[in-house]
Formats: structure tokens, C-alpha cells, sequence
């Protein structure tokens, strides 16, 4: 084996080093600032977040390219989803600013840490090696736990936090074991490489499979599908809104390509298998994320269900196992990404200190108090719930158009039914906003930028569904 | 049977002994020292293997510093064994039912039939010169470079948590301030009161 490590490869990593470097910056910086003076840190992550996006821009888009002995792949791809994580992270840290000033929780460590998260996802979203796949997991974990306890005093997100904890640790046990049953029968680690030697293995080989089985229970425990969703709801609901805002948009981004880089580019010799084992997961997730949500009173708990319901459906192009499929699956999940931005984000406007607004009843008459944030959530219920002319609609409808060419019908029904059920919930959303008598009639707060991000974030996911050719052109650009 | 044969199963057969009894012991302080008995010897076997810097790391971190870190744990909390283990012969059907299906399902497959010597041959012996402990560090810093920093950063993300998760500021608590001690005055002290001597009338 030749001892290789050329200096140059460090380019095609600038983007990861410069956040890695700006986040130590930050930490630093932010022990010389008092709490008049936090924003400052703020300011820094935007600041961050928009040189990294320009460093990837200007570096990205080009041949695909392998770095760090293949361990690293900086493809078009990877550029699009780390873009867009960049500006859903820029969303999710203005939004949460306000918030966590009424609670005292406007800290530096809240931005480090989203900051290292979002590091680990850029990580995996560039991954070709198991182990380095395995690590950004881990970075983005370890992040997420300490984030979900960051409110210290709060019992119920201590509790969050140690149930997601303990089934995290146990999911990354469960697909380590997996990883280790393949690199036992191919004997390497890079992506490409497995991708050669499972071909050549042929597909009686049953070891590969059994550590199929083992990757899929962590895929499935770290995007969140049925029969490893148990800890979504709790720390959805647990975590307190900004946290619950950061984990149920970005991460899905990363999930997304967690899936296409596991299984798409390093075990296609499986795909019969895993297949079947992704159409189960995603039936499952339909039905209880979309049955179990209609009995649920609080909006954060209901909004759980419903991230559980749409990762079935994202599972959907990811199965067809046809470059259409995962192109529908990747504008699935950008889609779904800016609509748990919005749902969150008016959530978090709604709050003010010493209130949540977490319950479905806080939603009452939000009309009254503000006709235009009203209209972005019925922009945000609609798209979720798949109605034209939204964007949602439009991902629904090409992700269904994928699975129909491969000759599922059946399953296209199956979805098409419990989004149908799934509808039930959002519209009793908007029924709440339009129809009831408001409990107060304060009006919403909030900052100016705050309100325009928001503004535009709802506007975008409307723009989107009338002209989603651009996006939809671009990640079938970008897969094919 | 050969020499090196018949050390491998000395050590494993204490292995596997030593590792019942870690979780066959009522008393914790007997389980955490027959897991140190489990390293030990499993690094021994490590040792048989040509990875002498594994079974070093292992002796070093895992026997000299983790496992004096947890026997301090066990001496330190008055841990209810009584309580912990309630409800344990309730659980124990659905244990072993699920022990024994994934026992079932491994044997069918990491057995010889997949990883026999004939599908993945063994590695050649080294020469005497070999040293593992460099390939090592050769192979961590070209060709794992890339992963080896990202080991890094979680580590310093752990730091950082732990210290958010703990770190309180309370008001009540004494500490010293170095910087007031440092810059105190004689006047700050003691005051130097004039009074007129006392005289007995």
C-alpha cells in the first residue's frame, strides 16, 4: 500500500476547514462578549455560513474529483445539498436568535455546536469510505444530543436528550456492526471498491446482506422511518423549539445523502435487497406518521408524525433505484427541508418569553393577529399536506412518477391514500387559523428580518410549486 | 499443536471465562476487575496477532485509565444492586428468546463457511524486523489523514458539550479571585485607628 497523502487534496476540503476554523474562531470570540453584545456571534455564523457558500461555489461544479486516498468525493451533487444546508443553517439560526434571547439561552455554544453539526453533515454528504461516513454520523450525534439538552434547567428536554442519547448510541452500534460485515467480505473500505467487489461476489453471497441488515436499522434510526421512530416525537417535542427547528430540517438534507452514498453509490450490487427493505420501511412510515399524527394535540409532537410520514415518501424515490427516482428524492427532501423551516420558524415567532406556542389550540385564530404569517403557514399546511399549487405538491407527484415507472402501482396507491389520510391534520391546522376565536389577541412579534427570512421562506416554497423546473432540472442535472 | 497454538487458547479460554464473570458477578467491584482480566487478555491475544500497539493502547488507556476511572465510580456511588436487578426474572424469557435468535442467525453466517481460511486467506507472517506500531502511524497520517482529523473535531465538539452540559456559574459558591488576592492593599486590611490610651482615673 502506497503511503500517499498529497497537500493539494486540502483544497477541495476549503469549505470544511473553513467552518471547522470559524467555528473555533467563534468559540473564542464569544468568551470576550457579555450578553448585550451576543449577537456579535451571530453575526460571525452568518458570516461564516455565507464564505463557506462561496468558497463552494467557486471551487464546486466541476469534474467529479476523489481526495484523501478516495476517501473524500467532491462531486455536483454533494455541492447542491451542502449549498442548500447552508442556507436552511443561515434560516435556523436567525430564527432561533429571538427565541433563545427571552429564555437566556442566546449562548455562543448554541451556534458552535450547530456549526460542528453542520460540519459533520458536510462530512457525509462528501463521504466515499465507510469509516469517514461513520464519523460525520457521529459529529452530527454527538452535536445534536448536547444541543437537545442545551436548555440545562428544563426537565423534559434533559429527558429528550438521554432517550435520544441511549437509542442513538445503540442505532450507531447497529451500523457499525453492518459496515464491518461488509468490510469483512470485501476487505476495503472505500466506496467505489465495495461497489466493485460486491459485483463480483454475485448476490447469493449472504454475509453482505446481513450487514445490509445492520446498515439499514441505523439509515432507518437516523432518518427517522418506522420501526425506528420511537425517539422523533419525544425529542421533537422535548427539545426546546429552536433545537426542535435545527434537527427537523438540515439533518433530513444529510440523511438524504447519507442514503444515496450508503446505499446508492457503495452497495448498488444490493439493490434487490435493500429495495424490498426500503419499501417496507416506507409503507410503514405512511401509515403510522400519518394515522398517529391526527390523535396528537401538541403541534410539535404532530409535526413529528408528520417528518415521519414524509421521510416514508422520500424512501419512495430513493427505492425506484432510477436516476429520475433519486432526483424526485432529493428535490423531496430541499422541499421538505424549507417547509419544516417555515412550520417551525412561525412557531417560533408565535413564542415570546415565557410562552411556547406548542399546542395545536395555540394556533387559534392566528388570522386575527396576523393575515400575512397566517397565509405562510396555509402556504406551509398545504405544501405539507401536497395540494397545488405548493412545492409539495409538485415533490409528492414526481417522487409517485418514479415508482409508477418501475411498475409499482400498488405502492403509488398505497401513498397516494395515506397522504389523502395525512391531509385530515393539516387542514384542521388551517382550520384552526381561519375559523376559531383567537385565546389572545396580542399581536406577533418578532424582528423585521426575522419576519422578511420568513416571509421569503413561505414565498419560496409557493415560487417553487408554480416553477419547480429549475430545482428539478438541477438535481437531475446533478445525479445523471 | 504448536506452542503459539496452545497460548492462543490459554488466553481465550480466559477471556471468555473472565467475561462471565463480568456479568455473572453480584458484586461490581468483582465485575470491573474480571473485565481488566478480560483486557489483559485480549491483548494478549492482540499481541499473538502481530498488533503489538493495539495491545498496548488497549492495556494502556483501557486497563490503566478507564477501568481505574470505573472502579472509582463503583467504589464512589452506593450502587442498590437489589434495585437494578428488579424485575430481572421478568425480563429474562424475552431476553433469551432474543439472545438466542440473533446467536442463531450469527452462527449461520460468521462461521467457516464465509470467513473460512480457504475464502479469506490468512496474511503472511512478518519479518522479524516488522513493526506494526509504524505501519501504523504510516497508514494514520497518509492514507486515514482525512478521517483521523475528523476523530479530532469530535473530540473537541465532546469537550464542548460536556462543558455546556456542566459548567454552572453559581453565586453562593467560595472561590478564590487570584486577581483580587494579588491586587490587595495594606489599607484594604487593616485600619490603623488612632485612640488615645486609656488612663485609669
Amino acid at each position: 500500500m502506497a503511503y500517499v497523502f498529497s497537500p493539494s487534496d486540502l483544497v477541495q476540503v476549503a469549505p470544511e476547514i473553513f467552518i471547522l476554523s470559524m467555528a473555533c474562531v467563534i468559540l473564542i470570540v464569544d468568551l470576550f462578549l457579555d450578553d448585550r453584545r451576543r449577537y456579535v456571534t451571530h453575526l460571525l455564523c452568518q458570516v461564516t455560513l455565507l464564505g463557506a457558500a462561496v468558497l463552494t461555489y467557486m471551487l464546486g461544479f466541476g469534474e467529479t474529483t476523489m481526495a484523501f486516498s478516495g476517501a473524500y468525493i467532491h462531486d455536483a451533487f454533494g455541492d447542491v445539498l451542502k449549498i442548500a444546508m447552508y442556507v436552511v443553517t443561515a434560516a435556523v439560526f436567525l430564527y432561533s436568535r429571538d427565541y433563545l434571547k427571552d429564555r437566556n439561552l442566546l449562548k455562543g455554544e448554541y451556534f458552535v455546536l450547530g456549526l460542528f453539526g453542520l460540519l459533520g453533515m458536510m462530512i457525509m454528504v462528501s463521504a466515499a469510505n465507510l469509516l469517514v461516513i461513520y464519523l460525520g454520523i457521529e459529529l452530527l450525534a454527538l452535536s445534536l444530543y448536547a444541543l437537545v439538552a442545551f436548555d440545562r434547567d428544563n426537565k423534559t428536554a434533559a429527558e429528550a436528550a438521554m432517550k435520544y442519547f441511549v437509542l442513538g448510541a445503540i442505532a450507531s452500534g447497529m451500523l457499525l456492526y453492518g459496515m464491518s460485515m461488509i468490510y469483512g467480505t470485501t476487505g476495503t473500505l472505500s466506496s467505489t471498491e465495495i461497489a466493485a467487489r460486491l459485483v463480483d461476489l454475485g448476490s447469493d453471497d449472504l454475509v453482505p446482506i446481513f450487514g445490509l441488515v445492520f446498515i439499514m436499522v441505523g439509515i432507518g434510526f437516523k432518518l427517522g422511518v418506522v420501526p425506528f421512530h420511537m425517539w422523533v416525537p419525544d425529542i421533537y417535542q422535548g427539545a426546546p423549539t429552536s433545537v426542535t427547528l435545527y434537527i427537523g430540517s438540515i439533518p433530513k438534507i444529510a440523511g438524504f445523502a447519507l442514503v444515496m452514498r450508503l446505499l446508492v453509490d457503495t452497495l448498488p450490487g444490493l439493490v434487490v435487497d435493500w429495495q424490498a427493505m426500503l419499501i417496507i420501511l416506507a409503507v410503514l412510515s405512511m401509515a403510522i406518521g400519518n394515522i398517529v399524527a391526527i390523535a396528537q394535540t401538541n403541534i410539535k409532537r404532530m409535526l413529528a408524525y408528520s417528518t415521519i410520514s414524509h421521510m416514508g415518501f422520500l424512501l419512495l424515490g430513493v427505492l425506484s433505484g432510477t436516476t429520475e427516482g433519486y432526483s424526485s428524492a432529493m428535490f423531496y427532501t430541499l422541499v421538505y427541508s424549507m417547509m419544516a423551516l417555515g412550520s417551525f420558524g412561525i412557531l417560533l415567532l408565535m413564542s415570546r418569553s415565557g410562552f411556547d406556542a406548542e399546542m395545536l389550540d395555540d394556533m387559534k385564530g392566528l388570522n386575527r393577529r396576523s393575515p400575512w404569517f397566517a397565509g405562510m403557514m396555509l402556504i406551509m399546511m398545504f405544501s405539507m399536506a401536497g395540494v397545488p399549487p405548493m412545492a409539495g405538491f409538485y415533490a409528492k407527484l414526481s417522487v409517485l412518477a418514479a415508482v409508477v415507472d418501475i411498475g409499482l402501482v400498488w405502492l403509488a396507491i398505497v401513498a397516494v391514500l395515506f397522504s389523502v389520510i395525512g391531509a385530515f391534520y393539516y387542514l384542521r391546522v388551517i382550520k384552526l387559523m381561519y375559523f376559531d376565536e383567537p385565546v389572545d389577541d396580542s399581536p406577533l412579534g418578532g424582528s423585521a428580518d426575522v419576519r422578511f427570512v420568513l416571509s421569503l421562506n413561505g414565498l419560496a416554497v409557493l415560487g417553487l410549486g408554480i416553477f419547480p423546473a429549475g430545482l428539478m432540472g438541477l438535481c437531475l442535472q446533478v445525479l445523471s | 499443536m504448536t506452542f503459539e497454538l496452545f497460548i492462543f487458547y490459554v488466553f481465550a479460554t480466559v477471556t471468555v471465562a473472565s467475561a462471565v464473570v463480568v456479568i455473572s458477578s453480584r458484586n461490581p467491584v468483582y465485575s470491573a476487575l474480571a473485565l481488566v482480566l478480560t483486557f489483559f487478555s485480549c491483548s494478549g491475544i492482540w499481541m499473538l496477532a502481530e498488533a503489538e500497539f493495539l495491545a498496548i493502547v488497549l492495556v494502556l488507556v483501557y486497563v490503566g485509565a478507564v477501568m481505574v476511572l470505573f472502579l472509582f465510580v463503583v467504589m464512589m456511588l452506593d450502587i442498590n444492586i437489589a434495585v437494578l436487578s428488579q424485575g430481572f426474572m421478568s425480563y429474562l424469557p424475552v431476553g433469551v428468546g432474543v439472545a438466542l435468535a440473533v446467536v442463531a442467525e450469527m452462527a449461520l453466517l460468521v462461521g467457516s463457511k464465509y470467513f473460512g481460511a480457504d475464502i479469506i486467506p490468512p496474511p503472511e507472517r512478518h519479518v522479524a524486523e516488522y513493526n506494526n506500531t509504524a505501519e501504523l502511524g504510516n497508514v494514520l497520517y497518509t492514507v486515514h489523514m482525512y478521517a483521523f482529523e475528523i476523530a479530532s473535531v469530535i473530540l473537541l465538539v465532546a469537550i464542548i458539550a460536556a462543558i455546556v452540559l456542566t459548567l454552572r456559574k453559581r453565586p453562593l459558591t467560595r472561590y478564590q479571585s487570584p486577581e483580587k488576592q494579588v491586587a490587595v492593599r495594606r489599607e484594604d486590611r487593616i485600619r490603623v485607628i488612632n485612640m488615645k490610651a486609656e488612663t485609669e482615673e
